[in-house]
């Protein structure tokens, strides 16, 4: 099964030989399964001069519990891309693992990475693939950007892709936000935004703009300056992705917390 | 029904070992070597696009000598394992033993069982916590598996190479040492009347296994950093990562032009230079 000379597409090899472990091939009972497992919710990315920038609070909720606190739903999908997910968590995280095997797989058979576009309707494909499971409550949406290399002006590399439950892409310009307290986190961006951005200015706005998702929307988790939990936040740009430590987030976010004492409205 | 001459099964073994043999004999070699950073592997090669060294998974590589289409598919083959098992269990249980044995088999099975076996000699290599922990496992066209001490030469004129090797090689030598004698090794055979040949930079092949990168370890070394390795240049070849991220990615030339959209063809004679379809 492995020796077909087939595909490059590690989801198109899964669908023929193991087709149980793609999220959107297991049949599932009828009714409503929204409030069955936990939901991860906001995430925001902004492009910058020479990259892109995401970051995601910590919480994931069930209904009015929290079910954790320090949940990561930020993550590199390969070196010069990122990808957050909001919505079921556990199809999220599957998804997201799925779709950085799929872009190391089809990097190592080629011998060349995707494409940004590329790699974006790829994953357009894995989310459509989970309509059946979106239309009982269990619905995935992920947000993408990356540095894009084959950009001719590397001022404007940086690029975000949004996604809705069927599957469209959507290039988005500037910033751009998903989950529960997306309203609010977009609500803050589309007044502090400005085209041109340096990435340590944008990784402070996306921490403010979480902030302002978080004051707003009780499934989104705020800095927890008692036990030092604080948003992910990621960069891309020509050097590839980084994460940027516990110590620096923690700078980042105590510095919004205190303009917060200030001025609540930021 | 048609009457068919008896052949004994030594026979039709000796036939398609000669076979094989004669294949991999009448290519370009291949060493690998562990050295104090990780496991480097130098392949004479022609073709830049065309590999014989590449990526398996984090800790893992493959090189291999003769037919291109053959062994090509053995080394999807094995990506595709490698990524089937690391996505069902973790990055850590992917390991090149199994490997070894996955690709150990299909060549045996082709070898007994398909009229003509594959041409093919394989290396896969294991990067370990210090040279000691390397693994380096040789396969044969008949599917016969050897745990090679860090040190290993396939293809025509192997032996000769291996000999070469076994003099000069140690486990514990820097980047620049290890190149440098895979390279002399390489040169020893094929010239003329038996004298050593020289082999160009942009003859060779070359990539490592990075002892100390965490993830994917696996990075070529082409262009400037190759030639300045082959020099002797230690400063510029220990500090290659330059060439990009893990496995040091290249994205298809000329791309910014391709526009990402099948609707129709336009004539770009009259737009301005840099006008893009965006």
């Amino acid at each position: 099964m492995f020796t077909n000379a087939g595909t490059s597409s590690f989801t198109t090899f899964l669908s023929r030989v193991a087709p149980e472990m793609l999220p959107g091939r297991r049949p599932l009972p009828p009714g409503m399964a929204a409030d069955l497992a936990p939901h991860a919710t906001t995430i925001v990315a902004i492009s910058a001069a020479g990259g892109v920038v995401m970051a995601g609070d910590r919480r994931a909720t069930m209904g009015n519990l929290i079910a954790q606190r320090d949940i990561e739903k930020v993550h590199p999908a390969d070196a010069y891309s990122l990808v957050g997910i909001a919505g079921t968590a556990g199809i999220g995280i599957e998804l997201m693992r799925l779709f950085q095997v799929e872009l190391e797989h089809y990097e190592k058979i080629e011998g060349a990475m995707l494409s940004l576009d590329g790699k974006a309707n790829r994953l357009a494909s894995m989310i459509r693939g989970n309509l059946g499971a979106a239309m009982q409550g269990l619905a995935v949406v992920p947000l993408f950007a990356g540095f894009d290399l084959a950009a001719a002006d590397p001022a404007k590399a940086g690029r975000i892709f949004s996604f809705d439950v069927t599957g469209g892409p959507y290039e988005e310009t500037g910033y751009d936000a998903i989950g529960s307290g997306s309203l609010f986190a977009k609500s803050a961006l589309k007044k502090r935004f400005r085209a041109g951005l340096s990435v340590d200015d944008a990784t402070r706005l996306a921490v403010e703009a979480l902030y302002d998702a978080a004051d707003d929307d009780t499934a989104t988790g705020g800095p927890d300056l008692t036990r030092r939990i604080y948003p992910v936040v990621m960069t891309a740009t020509a050097e590839g992705t980084r994460r940027l430590t516990d110590a620096e987030t923690a700078a980042i976010a105590e510095g919004v917390v205190s303009g917060r004492m200030e001025n609540p409205g930021g | 029904m048609a009457m068919q001459f008896y052949a004994s099964p030594e026979q039709i073994m000796r036939d398609r070992s000669e076979l094989a043999r004669k294949g991999i004999a009448r290519g370009r070699s291949a060493v690998v070597l562990s050295y104090s950073g990780g496991v480097i592997f130098v392949a004479e090669n022609l073709s830049s696009a065309l590999h014989k060294v590449s990526e398996i998974y984090d800790r893992i590589g493959f090189a291999a000598v003769g037919r291109y289409n053959e062994f090509e598919n053995l080394r999807r083959a094995g990506v595709r394992m490698a990524d089937l098992n690391g996505l069902s269990y973790d990055r850590r249980d992917v390991t090149g033993r199994a490997l070894a044995n996955a690709f150990a088999q299909t060549l045996g099975a082709i070898f007994t069982e398909q009229s003509k076996p594959f041409e093919v000699e394989i290396c896969v290599a294991e990067v370990g916590a210090t040279p000691d922990d390397d693994e380096l496992y040789r396969l044969t066209y008949d599917g016969s598996v050897n745990d090679e001490p860090g040190r290993m030469a396939m293809g025509g004129q192997a032996e000769a190479i291996t000999g070469v090797l076994k003099s000069q090689h140690r486990p514990d030598m820097s980047l620049a040492e290890a190149a440098k004698v895979a390279v002399q090794a390489l040169s020893t055979v094929g010239g003329e009347g038996g004298a050593a040949r020289t082999i160009a930079a942009n003859q060779l092949e070359v990539a490592v296994l990075d002892r100390h990168r965490v993830g994917r370890t696996f990075r070529r070394i082409t262009g400037a950093a190759l030639t300045a390795l082959l020099d002797g240049d230690v400063a510029a070849a220990e500090q290659p990562a330059e060439a990009g991220g893990p496995g040091a990615p290249t994205v298809p030339t000329g791309e910014a032009h391709k526009p990402t959209t099948s609707a129709g063809s336009a004539d770009l004679e009259d737009k301005p230079a840099d006008g893009g379809e965006r």
